[in-house]
């Protein structure tokens, strides 16, 4: 099985250094890059159906196709590399940034070249200290090496890159607030249209992608559009994706695995299955803005076809597993004061909803719920549905509420009955 | 006799550098902020009002973003911030054992320093080690699988 993505990452958590990197075929698919077209570039991306790991999989190459080429555009155009990773129960470009750095940026300055951007910016959320000072020794290696700056490798094209480590918000990891934040402002979300790619950073066109996404595109240069695909289960989107697990599982933590594994693999052979004395009763797929699924939903491919048809996202891989001993309504606080703490408090349903549903729900688990509650939980998650919100968060949040009040309805109105917690 | 400076003049070198990339002066502003707090550990109302200035922006625009994001702080810090991740991974594997240890120990709550100014504790959501929950970061430092008996000893290495 091919793990393009982390093969080169070493097991004992040290970085792979340049030369590490340059003696496993690092900065080839640069060069090869660097003698086609930046259209061909995109053409390639395209073809290969890689869709954007970040979470909500959009085809990467369709996207880089808005951004204006040609002659008399707009410049500077800037690429900017999304690691915010704030997702609750994410951890999957923590591993790609720290284990590989330079694959984060070859991937980033193949990318700048298909779309002809000048400046690139790494944007790393605020706890990935070391991370962030791998990039930073990356970033003069690669400048050192001759990769960034001025006519790299002899080829005329310039690239400068930035690192910008956040101050630490959600609201960060959304596209155009992240643009915001990066030009020191608060992260509040923007309107769409313009899309960022005709009008982002500092009103230029730009390009935001996850980290993970990026660090796919060396792979399809240097191995090509048919082994990309092959690489694949599934029948939408090519490679591989980096699946995790969280909570009572026998061995937590992250694997590269061909796009479109079940998720019972990921849980029963991966994780090793749920620790002794915990039983299986749901999971959130793709992180915390996610629908629960159940054990009858084990065998779904977790890709981006297939977990919808099921009821939720894939989201961002990494799945959060609840227990028999975890109760889904105190499960579903914890998730819900996130979301309204980290509300930029820009639009009002999601300000005043947030903390209204993260009341109720502490209500619940206080022994103070009434059968209406359950009633003002269902009409939140319809006030906050999509389309009726500025931006995703909010209809994100409302995503395991909604999911948890199908599946878990009784364990609702136990608490209710009973006026207490029925897990303490 | 010269108007005195609150800011450092290493924070202000630092600052400066960072203008040749952006196009105004105010989009460096939560860097700024950052390096403010590397020198003077918090960002004080004098310190705010002076780096708006520096920054050509309202003491207000600059206090609008300084109070959105989590880790810059509008009031003061102990020598030492500890965040104990409160998030869904973290809750699922019993952070509240550990924040209930650190509260009781250290006998203070969230937002809160000791009176020796040794230690500030804050809850903070998901640190993005959910594989080795429950996780708490003490300054740049991250401790993975935290049980309650090794709290002490980590502590003591923060004087």
């Amino acid at each position: 099985m091919e793990r393009p993505l982390t093969q080169h990452i070493k097991k004992d958590g040290s970085v792979l250094t340049l030369e590490e990197y340059e003696k496993v075929g690092g900065y080839s698919a640069l060069k090869k890059a660097l003698k086609s077209t930046p259209d061909e570039i995109m053409e390639m991306v395209k073809n290969s159906s890689l869709r954007g790991r970040g979470g909500a999989g959009f085809p990467t190459g369709m996207k880089w196709s808005f951004v204006p080429r040609g002659a008399n555009t707009v410049t500077p155009k800037y690429l900017v590399a999304n690691g915010d990773e704030m997702e609750p129960g994410t951890f999957k470009d923590r591993l790609l940034v720290e284990g590989n750095p330079h694959q984060l940026i070859e991937g980033m300055i193949i990318s700048s070249y298909a779309i002809q951007a000048t400046i690139g910016y790494v944007f790393l959320r605020w706890a990935y200290h070391v991370a962030a000072e791998r990039v930073e020794h990356a970033l003069r290696e690669a400048y050192n090496a001759g990769y960034l700056g001025k006519n790299i490798l002899g080829s005329g094209y310039d690239l400068e890159m930035h690192l910008h480590t956040s101050v630490g918000r959600y609201m960060c990891g959304e596209e155009t607030a992240l643009l915001n934040a990066l030009e020191g402002k608060r992260a509040n979300p923007r309107n769409k249209p313009p899309f960022p790619q005709v009008s982002g950073l500092f009103g230029k066109p730009t390009i935001v992608n996850n980290v993970e996404t990026l660090c796919n595109i060396p792979h399809i240069i240097a191995n090509g559009v048919d082994w990309y695909k092959q690489i694949s289960k599934s029948p939408g989107g090519g490679g591989t994706k980096l699946y995790g697990a969280s909570g009572r599982v026998k061995t937590p933590g992250i694997w590269e695995l061909p796009l479109g594994t079940s998720l019972r693999e990921i849980l029963e052979v991966h994780a090793g299955g749920m620790q002794d004395g915990y039983k299986f009763r749901g999971a959130l797929p793709g992180g915390a803005s996610t629908d629960f699924l159940t054990e009858d939903h084990l065998d779904v491919a977790m890709d981006f076809e297939e977990v919808p048809k099921a009821g939720s996202r894939l989201g961002t891989g990494t799945v959060i597993v609840m227990d028999d001993k975890t109760c889904p309504v105190g499960m579903c606080l914890a998730l819900e004061k996130f979301f309204a703490q980290e509300s930029c408090g820009f639009c009002t349903p999601c300000r005043e909803g947030l903390p209204w549903t993260a009341k109720i729900l502490l209500a619940l688990e206080e022994g103070e719920g009434k059968m209406e509650d359950i009633d003002h939980l269902t009409y939140q998650t319809h006030y906050m549905a999509p389309g009726n919100t500025f931006c995703a968060l909010a209809p994100g949040a409302m995503e395991p509420l909604q999911s948890a009040l199908k599946y878990y309805r009784e364990d609702f109105e136990k608490h209710i009955k009973e006026h207490r917690c029925t897990y303490r | 006799m010269a108007e005195e400076k609150i800011i450092s003049e290493e924070a202000y070198r630092e600052i400066e550098e960072m203008f040749h990339h952006v196009p105004k002066k105010s989009a460096t502003c939560i860097e700024a902020l950052k390096v403010v707090q590397k020198y003077h550990r918090w960002v004080s109302d004098e310190r705010l009002k002076e780096l708006a200035k520096f920054l050509e922006m309202t003491p207000h625009e600059l206090d609008s973003i300084a109070t959105f994001y989590n880790m810059i702080f509008r009031r003061p810090v102990g020598r030492h911030t500890i965040h104990v991740c409160n998030s869904v991974s973290c809750w699922i594997m019993g952070y509240e054992a550990i924040s209930g240890y650190l509260k009781k120990k250290l006998a203070i709550d969230y937002g809160q320093t000791t009176p020796d100014d040794r230690f500030t504790l804050l809850p903070i959501p998901c640190l993005g080690a959910c594989d080795h929950a429950p996780t708490m970061i003490i300054d740049e430092d991250l401790y993975r699988d935290l049980t309650v008996e090794k709290i002490d000893g980590i502590l003591e290495n923060y004087k």
